[in-house]
């Protein structure tokens, strides 16, 4: 908090200082408390190390604590747009908050960078982009690697929650066309205290390949259950999972399994032709430096692709019209939908008009689990 | 489906309905003798599996700290409630130390112990230690003053103590899970059936426990104090049996059992901080179907439960916790039109 307080006040004297000249005022809304904390302070620690300047105009960032709420999140989004008048949003890192904000940004016309892959219905995402990939570029990225294992059969074992049935309408229509047959949908909850009965019927239909489709330490537990039961196939998680929770609670069970996962999970192995590999080092290497070896981590990285972003956009936007009018937020709404094909440490954007999700499908790396630390594969 | 899945189901099932039946005994239990609908059971699952987590990992588990200030806040109440009774400090100040003694040295235990390692089993024993001493306390902080209102009035409590366990939860152990090492990781082969080690230790455990449950209430005096007291609060006040004493050792009994379902399922499964919640709310079901009076029929209600959720995850796994928890509606039913309608109080 001590940071983030030097930051305004940093930020603050900087205004005074030049007061003369309108600043880039943007506010963050991160859960730095309740369920989704674990996800939001990295991307708090990503933001303290913004650049204090983007095409020389000072940026003034606020950070606040949505407490993974929706109610708390709309109420900060409402206060950033019509008090502090902020050229743009940024977060939050969980859906549902992310989801509510979107509303406040298309009703007030300000730009939103969501560090969650929001669903929302056309129109409805008119003012919101994604930084995190979508889940149809993930099963791409899964699909692709099954068919060059050969793999005809696969079995899913998903969340009963949104994140597993946004999964499953994702992957279903990819695994047709690639021929793909999925030979049963089994689901369980995160808190479920075994998956016994879903494994037997999954293990019966005799898959080539499973997809366990959960998120963080809660994938551990169904990988166990299909292997308990004798499962000798290939296992697939999403990455949902792509998080060292997988190893720690799932030990050697979780050995040999394939993760779906952005370049930034483990950059230094990506080959040099990945395209990302540049940038998702320069960020993991500056975030373990400040914070300590190998504690870079997906929702960090989403915080370090708004600077990269904004570091193309609004050069372009500050052509169009100055920070803090209503002209400079569409300005920066049609940069972020113009400026073409950016690199950034997830992967490669290329937002347009009507898709705001924006990653190219061979952005989706697959990593295999080896001696419980993750090794690159495709 | 035939016999050999069938028969792997129904261990998987009778193995999670044995933890139900911990649970569900427990909230009979508690029912009968405080009237309390114990919502904050489960997280005492949660609570012990994720202790003994974090004292594998050497780590202080945040339930030390939070024993040390619930007992500082119980002894306060205890020791403000004596002193406005005699108007004197020196019994009050027995009572503070008197409250506070046992829980204070749990605490100092675990907060030493943790870095130092010990083997697992010492390590469970201290977890359960840790998570027993709570009972009181919370019966004591949040019951005790309300013990003589309605049940509805502490239903009430009952949410707002299971919200505050499980904020507390989410504060000390963080929003990931942990998975226990297994007490026992042999396997053996039944037939078509493997049978793990942790499965049988879950159900001998079950099986003792019941036990000890029994012979406490048929031969120990205190067991009878707590029989009496749940069939007559009134009249076992007249006969000299405390009711808050008998709330008391209830809740330390509840704990004590949910520290040890904990430990149970701990290797089993993946413990979060709020696991607890809906393994307490299928006790509670299993305790629904025998009225909230019956032990026997809590334990056949547990199994049934534990049952049929192997089963239903087997045919429409989506659908699992839906059919768990809509069984509740027709044995609801079923009772209300056998049921005798005695009044609210047992």
């Amino acid at each position: 908090m001590k940071a983030i307080k030097t930051l305004i006040a940093a930020a603050a004297a900087a205004l005074v200082a030049t007061s003369a000249q309108a600043d880039i005022k943007i506010g963050v809304i991160l859960p730095l408390t309740g369920p989704a904390s674990g996800l939001g302070i990295p991307a708090k620690n990503q933001v303290e190390l913004w650049p204090t300047s983007i095409a020389g105009e000072k940026l003034q960032v606020t950070v606040l604590d949505d407490a993974t709420d929706p109610t708390n999140g709309v109420r900060i989004a409402r206060r950033f747009t019509t008090e502090d008048k902020v050229d743009l949003i940024v977060g939050s890192v969980a859906t549902p908050v992310g989801v509510a904000i979107a509303d406040v940004a298309r009703d007030t016309k300000t730009p939103q960078l969501a560090l969650t892959p929001i669903g929302l219905p056309p129109g409805a995402d008119a003012w919101s982009f994604r930084m995190p990939q979508s889940n149809g570029v993930m099963a791409t990225a899964i699909i692709n690697h099954m068919k060059d294992k050969g793999i005809k059969t696969v079995g899913f074992l998903g969340y009963t929650d949104a994140y597993g049935e946004q999964w499953l309408q994702a992957f279903t229509p990819l695994a047709e066309k690639a021929g793909i047959k999925i030979v049963g949908v089994e689901r369980f909850a995160r808190t479920d205290t075994s998956v016994t009965g879903q494994a037997l019927k999954l293990v019966a239909a005799k898959p080539d390949a499973m997809l366990i489709v959960a998120s963080g330490s809660g994938a551990a537990m169904p990988h166990k259950g299909i292997v308990e039961r004798g499962f000798k196939g290939t296992i697939y998680q999403t990455h949902g999972a792509a998080s060292k929770d997988l190893m720690r609670v799932g030990g050697k069970d979780v050995e040999g399994a394939f993760v779906v996962a952005g370049p930034v999970i483990s950059p230094a192995q990506l080959p040099d032709s990945n395209p990302s590999k540049a940038v998702a080092l320069d960020f993991s290497q500056k975030y373990d430096a400040k914070y300590g070896a190998g504690t870079a981590n997906q929702f960090a990285g989403h915080a370090y692709d708004v600077t990269v972003v904004l570091e193309k956009a609004i050069p372009i936007a500050l052509k169009a019209a100055k920070p803090g009018t209503p002209e400079f937020r569409a300005a920066l709404l049609n940069a972020f939908e113009t400026m073409g094909r950016t690199v950034v440490a997830h992967g490669v954007l290329n937002w347009t008009k009507d898709d705001h999700w924006g990653y190219t499908l061979d952005t989706g790396v697959i990593y295999k689990v080896v001696n419980g630390d993750w090794k690159f594969e495709k | 489906m035939d016999s050999t899945i069938a028969s792997i189901l129904l261990v998987d099932g009778l193995t999670n309905g044995a933890v139900y039946a911990l649970l569900g005994l427990t909230l009979v239990l508690v029912f009968a003798v405080t009237r309390v609908i114990f919502i904050p059971q489960g997280e005492f699952v949660a609570y012990g599996a994720l202790t003994l987590a974090l004292l594998q990992t050497g780590q202080v588990p945040g339930t030390v700290w939070l024993l040390l200030i619930l007992a500082a806040v119980a002894a306060l109440m205890e020791g403000f409630t004596v002193w406005r009774h005699t108007g004197r400090p020196g019994p009050a100040a027995k009572a503070v130390i008197k409250q506070s003694a046992l829980p204070v040295v749990v605490a100092l235990l675990g907060w030493w112990a943790a870095p130092q390692q010990f083997p697992l089993v010492v390590q469970a024993l201290l977890s359960v230690a840790i998570v027993t001493a709570f009972g009181p306390l919370v019966y004591r902080v949040a019951y005790q003053s309300l013990e003589d209102s309605t049940p509805l009035v502490l239903l009430i409590v009952s949410v707002g103590v299971h919200f505050a366990m499980v904020g507390l939860g989410l504060l000390f152990f963080g929003a990931e899970g942990f998975r226990n090492p297994a007490f026992w990781d042999d396997r053996f082969e039944l037939g078509s059936v493997i049978l793990s080690g942790q499965a049988i230790i879950i159900c001998l455990s079950a099986l003792a426990l019941i036990a000890l449950l029994w012979l406490f209430f048929e031969r120990s005096l205190y067991g009878k104090a707590l029989r009496a007291t749940a069939v007559n609060r009134l009249g076992a006040r007249l006969m000299g049996i405390s009711s808050s004493a008998s709330g008391k050792l209830t809740f330390t009994m509840a704990a004590l059992i949910g520290a040890l379902s904990g430990l149970l399922i701990g290797p089993t499964t993946t413990v979060f901080y709020d696991s607890g919640f809906l393994i307490g709310l299928k006790g509670f079901v299993s305790a629904v179907i025998a009225g909230l009076s019956s032990y026997p029929m809590a334990l056949a209600g547990a199994l049934f439960v534990g049952v049929v959720e192997a089963f239903s995850s087997f045919w429409a796994s989506a659908f699992k916790e839906v059919i768990v928890f809509t069984l509740v509606l027709p044995i609801l039913l079923w009772r209300s039109l056998t049921g005798d309608h005695s009044d609210e109080e047992h």
